[in-house]
């Protein structure tokens, strides 16, 4: 009986072995294997809860004056920003510590193709992170309003919100590049963590105008003050190409020449 | 496809910060055969898997897996099954959930993966278990049913009999029988000569990176091999593989060939070498030259 039934799930699915691996099929893999493990799926509860459980704190505890949106959304994606790099590294230095890649990159030899799944899948739920933090903050601050009477102003609201998403998602990237271009967790994670701050503790007496250009926390400062400058952004992007784009860069050549074993 | 062979490696060869860990290694899997590839550990059997799976990069050589190149298969799982090392899994997932990623990602119905822990004999509550709960044997279980899971035409075992009791082995070697009676064709690794001699066809034995013997087991085993020396042992090398004599290097020089004296001389003939011996030689099994093997590996680690 199972033999038959074995041989007919088969005789169908041989004709189509010819095609490629279709690449949503691959981020759809990917995305399951951020949730069917326990260190996963605590993360991804962590990074869903922690936004509502901010907010909720925010709208009894915060001053009335101070209830309004931009705060909502500045509180609540603290802890985001600290949780989404880890999601990056995770996305892909699991490959290696588990050692998975052995059977990963034998299924998909095509190992930028892998890669660019992982990062899709990860940019993916960053994104619905993201969305859900200004969500929340948008509740948040309907609630401050007419619970407590808060102030409940949604000044520069789309602006901000589109600020602190690209804040979020850069922290991601960071977490991804760093993931890929050391493949051990705890390296990448003490690099996201301890690096960046303190190269910005480092030159933080020099003046913003230099140092914004290879310091990712003063380069993305502006977007925090709703202030930057067409010179600001350029900034950003180059603070970005050093963190971010230089390690993805790295990482995405070790990977694909590196031995798996 | 007009390619006469499953897998083909010809000359591989891999380097490591100057130590040659494979050395110009090659040999054919025939199509519905099964083909032991024996050497002691560190002889560079897996570093020759890897190469073949394209997960090392050779320093030299090429091989093909169904006439192309593994890291240019389209959707490989669905024609090849591999398995490396058993204990590359996750071991927060459980082994149903690690056979549905490989599904998932093959494209293939989520219950094949449950066809597969049945078939390789796992039950239903151990496949629900998380894998870093698993004795190796059933790691091996795991690996196996993952390697058939995309129902493939040819299997890469890498010490698959590793951590398996006897009865486990027994069912190992009857599964192994069955593909190949279903015109698949598998290569699988062992240390262990009596753990392969049973079900192969075909040997590849290999120590310290170079391949030493070669040929059907049958030839291999025969026991009362012919001793011979040429004026031209890369000619008359190339003489017998080409009409299919098992034949492995002598220590001393020369060969020990499974076939009669009348037949090599004449392949040398029609070659145009000359013999310089051709007598029988009872040191000639297969198992005195893995004992061989093994000892000069012991040997040399004592030494180092
Ligand atoms: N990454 C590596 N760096 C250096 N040496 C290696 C590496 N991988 C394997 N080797 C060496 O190559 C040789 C062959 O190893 P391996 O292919 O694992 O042998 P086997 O599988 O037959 O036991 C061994 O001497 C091993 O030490
Ligand atoms: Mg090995």
């Amino acid at each position: 009986m199972t033999t038959a039934a074995t041989t007919a799930a088969t005789t169908t699915p041989i004709d189509r072995a010819l095609i490629p691996i279709p690449f949503g099929r691959l981020v759809r893999t990917e995305l399951r294997k951020l949730t069917d493990t326990r260190a996963g799926r605590w993360l991804l509860l962590t990074l869903v809860a922690a936004t509502p459980i901010v907010a909720l704190v925010m709208v009894f505890t915060m001053s009335t004056k101070d209830l309004n949106y931009a705060k909502f959304v500045d509180y609540t994606s603290t802890p985001e920003k600290l949780l989404l790099p880890i999601l990056g590294i995770l996305t892909m230095t699991s490959e290696w510590s588990q050692r998975t890649g052995l059977v990963t990159f034998v299924l998909e030899p095509k190992r930028g193709r892998v890669l660019l799944a992982k990062g899709v899948a990860a940019l993916g739920l960053g994104i619905g992170v993201s969305i859900l933090m200004l969500l929340v903050s948008v509740v948040g601050n309907v609630l401050g309003q007419s619970v407590r009477n808060g102030d409940g102003s949604w000044n520069f609201a789309g602006q901000v919100s589109g600020e602190v998403t690209l804040v979020l998602l850069s922290w991601l990237l960071l977490g991804i590049a760093l993931g890929m271009a050391l493949l051990i967790t705890a390296a990448a994670i003490l690099v996201a963590f301890v690096v960046p701050n303190m190269f910005s503790a480092f030159f933080g007496s020099g003046s913003k105008n230099t140092t914004a250009w290879f310091d990712l926390n003063q380069a993305q400062s502006p977007l925090y003050s709703h202030d930057i400058t067409g010179k600001g952004w350029i900034q950003l992007l180059a603070a970005s190409a050093l963190w971010i784009g230089i390690p993805m860069l790295l990482g995405a050549m070790r990977v694909r020449r590196t031995e798996v074993k | 496809m007009t390619t006469t062979a499953a897998i083909r490696v010809a000359d591989l060869s891999k380097d490591y910060r100057g130590t040659r860990a494979v050395d110009s290694v090659s040999f054919d899997v025939p199509h519905g055969s099964i083909t032991g590839f024996l050497g002691p550990n560190g002889a560079g059997k897996s570093t020759t898997l890897r190469m073949l799976v394209g997960l090392t990069e050779p320093t030299g050589g090429s091989a093909t897996v169904l006439g192309r190149r593994y890291t240019e298969l389209l959707n490989p799982g669905r024609r090849v099954g591999v398995l490396l090392d058993a204990s590359a899994q996750h071991s927060g997932r459980t082994g149903l959930e690690i056979l549905r990623l490989g599904a998932m990602m093959m494209g293939l119905p989520d219950r094949r993966a449950e066809e597969m822990i049945e078939k390789v004999g796992l039950s239903k509550a151990e496949s629900r278990r998380r894998t870093g709960t698993y004795s190796l044997g059933m790691r091996q279980r795991l690996g196996v049913a993952h390697a058939l899971l995309g129902d493939p035409k040819v299997l890469i075992l890498d010490e698959p009999a590793n951590g398996l009791d006897p009865a486990g082995i027994h069912w190992m070697r009857t599964l192994l029988k069955e593909f190949a009676d279903d015109g698949g064709s598998v290569l699988l690794s062992s240390h262990l000569l009596h753990e392969i001699e049973v079900v192969a066809d075909d040997l590849v034995v290999i120590g310290r990176g170079r391949i030493v013997a070669r040929g059907s087991k049958n030839d291999l085993l025969a026991g009362s091999g012919v001793y011979v020396r040429s004026t031209d042992d890369e000619g008359l090398a190339a003489g017998m593989r080409a009409v299919g004599v098992g034949f492995t290097d002598h220590p001393d020089g020369g060969f020990t060939v499974g076939a009669e004296a009348e037949h090599i001389a004449n392949i040398a003939a029609a070659a145009g070498i000359t013999l310089r011996e051709l007598r029988a030689d009872d040191e000639a099994g297969l198992e005195q030259l893995f004992l061989r093997l093994t000892a000069d590996d012991a040997r040399e680690d004592v030494k180092s």
